[in-house]
């Protein structure tokens, strides 16, 4: 046995005959790393439920939802998630973004009803625990507000991928078919659009085209295992895979079946794309296809040449993604990244390259396809198609330029 | 006999699938009486359906606007506190660099207007409006805008006649609208 190893079990002993919470100890013990053995191997650890519900690493404080800038208010408001910190596809319930139009109301379940009406054969109440009795399904989907880097229309000034993409986040929901419960409540021969309408202060309401209720649209109840986070629509709210996050209408308490759209100042005054000739598209759904490089990013970027990966996510509305091209010279040549299964349809995919710095500078660059035909645009052909007063659908290759010194920036800016 | 058994079993297999789609409703939940649907049924088409009965002036809706709105919308729609919407102005401004999308100038149905104002505001006190109150509203935002003339009186009849400066500025999802969002070669 050696020297120092016999130290380490003596002071173990004095530390368990003490009931000490730390030790002074010799030379041997005074640092973390090898070969010294480091202090919280010395002692036991924090007891279990501590908290009862567990939170992340104090070490990882920083990793937050933010505001991009102060509103006027803080109900009539948005937080973005933090890409730069996220690994894999699904966002941890803590960090997905809100966008709440009156705030969030505290609803307890047991208060809450879902009704059911209009050109339907027996209009119904549902409670919660009606919901949870119904056949359910869990899948794993984005949802992305069709805001979300619309801030690039014009060109943002933000560095971070927080800033620029996040109103982003990707999570496995659960819940009802919504073709299951019109199934119960029997549509009628003229049902053409659903008015889904929220328990909230604004009472949000968006309508919603019967194909889309009858493909995927889901009653979802829970979250990445768990209940809904209030500031996700709990008890419930309705989810419309690869649409505009907008109508997965949160704290769903109201479908209306009816014949025609209603033009709900959520579908006319706001999200409709104004073009440059001054008309406005209304009724535009689906998130387009795109991709962000998500490192490096503006807090965590290349330090000294050497080994790194690119790494970012894709996504699209329509469907799955087939391919991510990476390019570091603002888009002059593309090199295909690989793609983590699994690649799922209108849900996030996370891409990979490995690359090796030298120390020049760069722009990073990723373009995506997918499966039914679309791709990614050029911010300069989106902007020649649609003009810069756009505030919803953008979703065009993203550059970040690295300095030498390895400090990223957007490089549209 | 094989035949008529291949007819059976094709019977059956039909029977079977339509009681399996029989199966599909579960009766779950409570039928929704009228009264409960009335409750809660608020929205507004801008073909009028869901109009409730009541009207209000310009002069009521005034005084209203007044007090309820323009601590954030600003004095007769102009001049709004910081980060909150105009409502007021903007007509030609759409197709500039400067877009300004006010209720005048953007939103495409004066129905819509009722509809917004009496689900969602005032932002303070959302669901304290009457119906009376509301069309007031309506009608006062749509005298500011030039919409309706000062004598304006407006109820389910009036409303979804009003015909909105921008109610044929909205077009269908016209993507893709640009070539560079289809893969024509080597996109797998």
């Amino acid at each position: 046995m050696s020297v120092s190893r016999r130290r380490i079990l003596a002071s173990g002993a004095a530390l368990a005959i003490g009931g000490m919470s730390s030790v002074k100890s010799g030379e041997a013990l005074a640092g973390a790393v090898p070969p010294d053995v480091p202090e919280w191997m010395r002692e036991q650890g924090g007891p279990i439920l501590s908290p009862a519900y567990g939170l992340p690493s104090k070490f990882e404080k920083d990793v937050v939802r933010r505001i991009r800038e102060p509103r006027a208010t803080d109900t009539e408001a948005f937080s973005v998630t933090p890409l730069q910190n996220l690994h894999g596809i699904i966002t941890p319930n803590g960090l997905v973004f809100e966008r709440h139009h009156a705030g969030v109301p505290e609803i307890a379940p047991d208060q809450h009803r879902l009704l059911i009406h209009g050109l339907v054969d027996r209009p119904l109440v549902l409670t919660m625990d009606d919901l949870l009795r119904f056949p359910a399904v869990t899948r794993i989907h984005f949802l992305e507000c069709s805001g979300n880097s619309s801030t690039e229309w014009r060109k943002s000034g933000y560095h971070s991928v927080q800033r620029t993409h996040g109103l982003m986040s990707c999570c496995e929901w659960t819940g009802v078919p919504l073709s299951t419960i019109l199934g119960e409540v029997g549509l009628k021969p003229d049902a053409k659009w659903i008015l889904a309408e929220g328990a909230d202060a604004a009472a949000m309401t968006r309508s919603v085209p019967i194909e889309k209720a009858l493909d995927d649209a889901l009653i979802v109840y829970a979250q990445n295992g768990e209940m809904l986070r209030p500031e996700q629509g709990y008890p419930v709210r309705l989810f419309l895979p690869g649409f505009e996050g907008n109508m997965s209408v949160k704290w769903l308490r109201r479908l209306k079946i009816g014949d025609r759209p209603w033009h709900s100042r959520e579908e006319t005054a706001r999200y409709t794309n104004l073009l440059a000739n001054g008309k406005a598209y209304q009724f535009a759904f689906e998130m387009d296809v795109k991709s962000v490089v998500t490192f490096p990013n503006a807090d965590r970027s290349f330090k000294a040449p050497g080994s790194y990966e690119i790494s970012g996510i894709a996504w699209s509305g329509r469907g799955h993604v087939t391919r991510v091209d990476v390019s570091v010279d603002g888009g002059a040549t593309w090199r295909r990244a690989s793609l983590q299964e699994p690649v799922l349809d209108k849900c996030l995919t996370r891409f990979r390259l490995p690359f090796s710095w030298q120390g020049q500078p760069l722009e990073i660059q990723s373009r995506a396809y997918d499966d039914k035909g679309w791709m990614q645009p050029t911010r300069s052909s989106l902007i020649a198609a649609r003009g810069t007063n756009p505030r919803y659908h953008f979703n065009a290759i993203q550059g970040w330029k690295v300095a030498a010194d390895g400090v990223l920036t957007n490089a549209s800016t | 006999m094989r035949a008529l058994n291949v007819c059976v079993a094709v019977a059956l297999f039909f029977f079977a699938g339509s009681a399996l789609a029989q199966q599909a409703r579960l009766s779950l939940g409570t039928p929704a009486t009228p009264e409960q649907i009335r409750g809660w049924d608020i929205d507004v088409r801008p073909d009028g359906a869901g109009l409730p009965p009541g009207k209000g002036s310009v002069e009521q809706g005034e005084k209203i606007y007044a007090e309820q709105c323009a601590a954030c919308h600003g004095e007769k729609g102009q001049n709004p506190a910081k980060g909150f919407d105009r409502l007021v102005g903007g007509k030609g401004t759409l197709a500039t660099p400067k877009p300004v999308q006010t209720v005048g100038s953007y939103w495409p149905y004066a129905t819509t207007i009722f509809d917004y104002v009496n689900r969602a505001m005032p932002f303070t006190a959302p669901n304290s409006l009457t119906a009376d109150e509301v069309y007031s509203v309506v009608a006062y935002l749509l005298y500011v805008n030039d919409i309706v003339p000062r004598q304006a009186v407006m109820d389910a009849q009036e409303l979804k006649k009003v015909k909105m400066p921008n109610a044929d500025g909205f077009i269908p999802d016209g993507r893709p609208d640009t070539d560079d969002l289809k893969c024509k070669a080597n996109c797998k």
